[in-house]
């Protein structure tokens, strides 16, 4: 049975504006694949463990040692816009969208 | 007619050595040959010729001197584009990136030109790693030098049709779900992704962090040995590489296949997989024994829902990584009254259709009331992925499978049918899950002349032993692929 997905509600939290021809197809589409992908229900105990990578390693830190970064230049090259040195944005909205 | 740019790296690295041709001839060669070709198969984004004639005249002055030099160094390189260069445009195949120069290399490519390779361009690819057929690419799709009509397969399509035609002798891809195997297979070349973790991921634009992987083109197993040695490593830039001994991981590779159990995958030739895909997959294996291998029925009982995983990790990590690309700091920005209606048109604009589905479907396996069905319990299928090879892997040393269930497909066949498209990654999805090492090898043409590949994988941490059967196999079947698209050049 296909999923009922709150396309509007899922764009809002992506950050995506998509159109309403878009927005039809996705739902769609969404669906189709999220009945397949619910197959994972079909499986595993409650108590199966998590895994979320691969390999054993976790919590790798590094010794807390000041290393030069990018230059200032360097991470302005690709702004679409600056102003004094900073990123120029449009204004911060009170409430989102 | 053989040129110089369709010899494999290590052939050419010894006629370097041994000054029977300059690393300026070289380049030439490959650069030559996209000039040739690349208008009908659509290869590379941003091709590199002035520095590769720039890097190949300095390695030769550099030895003119008796030096000595590394496997890798003038051989021409390409560049899948997710892979960061420094003051070389990095598109990530995507709009959103159309016009973007990092300020850093990837550690991948850092390493290896500073043992002196010779990069000829960054190629095409799916739209931030996201496809299976590089028909996803906001600028264009990847013809396969078998069939210009076909798809080379993806995500990494561009550098597996590079590497197929002679464009370049060798190059980079990655690997998420099987976007380096996958095309591997469908272009008749060899794919290689390591054990998660061996190759550093700094530079590689994040798609799915915890699947992601390095993976190499080459013409040879023994190419893909000598790339890894030079890449592999713990880079502290990238806490998840891994402190692994990096051993010369062409060593022992021609020690031949006596004694090594190898496992073919029982549920990999079933329904879905075309007869000629089956039939040559099982042809390869049947001469195994002859070699002194131990074959037997192997099986990764969960195998069926790793699909189903994957496609719940992988967009939900995606969804997560691709939230940066928000016109703020780089790339597209469509204005907007406020930022956060800048971002929205910014988003909306900048992504294609694949990879608006794969942020949506992320998003919503992560979202509040979903996660626990969803991304909670994909992972639970991954922990029990990881213990079907864990026992696999205590009956044999190898497993083996087709890479992909069939061969290259019509380009615009699978673009409407996402599922369809998935289906394409069924025997390449498992080794991303559970993190271990795996490659392709060509193995036979189907009957209307397209590449088929056989998938090997073994154990974390066990490239050696996987070098070693692919090669084998490889130096057994003696098969010399070449496109007919080259008998023109």
């Amino acid at each position: 049975m296909p999923v009922e997905i709150d396309i509007d509600h899922v764009a809002r939290l992506a950050r995506v504006a998509l159109t309403d021809d878009e927005k039809v197809r996705m739902r769609d589409q969404l669906a189709v694949i999220l009945e397949h992908a619910a197959k994972v229900g079909e499986v595993a105990a409650a108590d199966m463990p998590p895994t979320a990578s691969p390999i054993p390693q976790v919590n790798v830190f590094r010794d807390d040692a000041p290393e030069p970064s990018v230059t200032h230049e360097a991470a302005l090259a690709n702004a679409p816009a600056e102003v004094d040195g900073r990123f120029l944005v449009p204004r911060i909205a009170e409430t989102g969208s | 007619m053989t040129e110089l740019c369709d010899l494999t790296g290590s052939e050419l690295a010894s006629r370097l050595r041994g000054g029977e041709i300059t690393a300026v001839e070289l380049a030439e060669s490959s650069l030559g040959r996209r000039e040739a070709l690349d208008d009908r198969v659509g290869a590379f984004l941003t091709p590199t010729p002035e520095v590769a004639l720039e890097r190949a005249t300095e390695l030769d002055t550099y030895l003119s001197t008796g030096a000595p030099q590394s496997g890798v160094a003038g051989i021409p390189l390409a560049l899948k584009d997710v892979l960061t260069t420094r003051g070389i445009r990095t598109t990530c195949g995507s709009k959103i990136l159309e016009t973007y120069v990092p300020p850093y290399d990837a550690t991948a490519w850092t390493r290896l030109s500073g043992a002196g390779s010779t990069l000829v361009g960054k190629t095409n690819c799916d739209e931030f790693a996201m496809g299976s057929s590089n028909e996803n690419s906001a600028f264009g799709p990847v013809h396969n030098p078998w069939d210009l009509a076909m798809v080379p397969g993806g995500s990494s399509g561009g550098s597996a049709a590079a590497v197929s035609s002679g464009m370049a002798v060798w190059a980079l891809g990655t690997d998420t779900g099987g976007s380096v195997r996958q095309p591997a297979s469908l272009s008749g070349v060899v794919g290689f992704k390591p054990t998660y973790g061996r190759i550093s991921r700094y530079g590689l634009v994040a798609f799915a962090s915890s699947l992601d992987t390095v993976g190499t083109f080459t013409r040879s197993v023994r190419d893909a040995a000598t790339l890894l040695g030079v890449m592999a490593g713990k880079d502290h830039r990238d806490a998840t590489s891994l402190d692994a001994d990096v051993s010369d991981f062409a060593d022992g590779i021609d020690a031949g296949v006596a004694g090594l159990r190898v496992g073919v995958l029982a549920e990999a030739f079933g329904e879905g997989v075309e007869p000629d895909v089956a039939a040559s997959v099982r042809a390869a294996c049947d001469r195994l024994p002859a070699l002194g291998a131990e074959v037997g029925e192997a099986t990764l009982p969960h195998a069926e829902y790793a699909l189903s995983a994957y496609y719940l990790i992988a967009p939900s990590e995606a969804s997560s990584n691709l939230a940066r690309y928000d016109g703020v700091r780089y790339g597209l920005r469509v204005e907007g009254d406020d930022s956060i209606e800048m971002m929205f048109r910014t988003r909306g604009a900048g992504f294609g259709p694949e990879v608006k589905r794969r942020i949506m479907l992320g998003t919503y396996a992560l979202s509040a009331g979903y996660y626990e069905a969803y991304y909670g319990q994909a992972q639970k299928v991954r922990t029990l992925i990881l213990r079907d090879y864990a026992a696999a892997f205590e009956r044999f040393d190898v497993l083996v499978s087709p890479t992909s269930p069939t061969t290259a497909f019509p380009i615009g066949a699978k673009a409407d049918d996402p599922m369809a498209m998935y289906l394409n990654d069924i025997f390449t999805i498992p080794a991303n899950l559970g993190g271990v090492p795996a490659i392709s090898v060509p193995c036979g043409l189907d009957a209307k002349g397209l590449p088929i590949g056989l998938q090997l994988t073994a154990k974390a941490l066990d490239e050696a032993t996987l070098f070693r059967a692919a090669a084998a196999l490889e130096s057994d079947l003696g098969l010399e692929l070449r496109p007919p698209l080259l008998a023109g050049v």
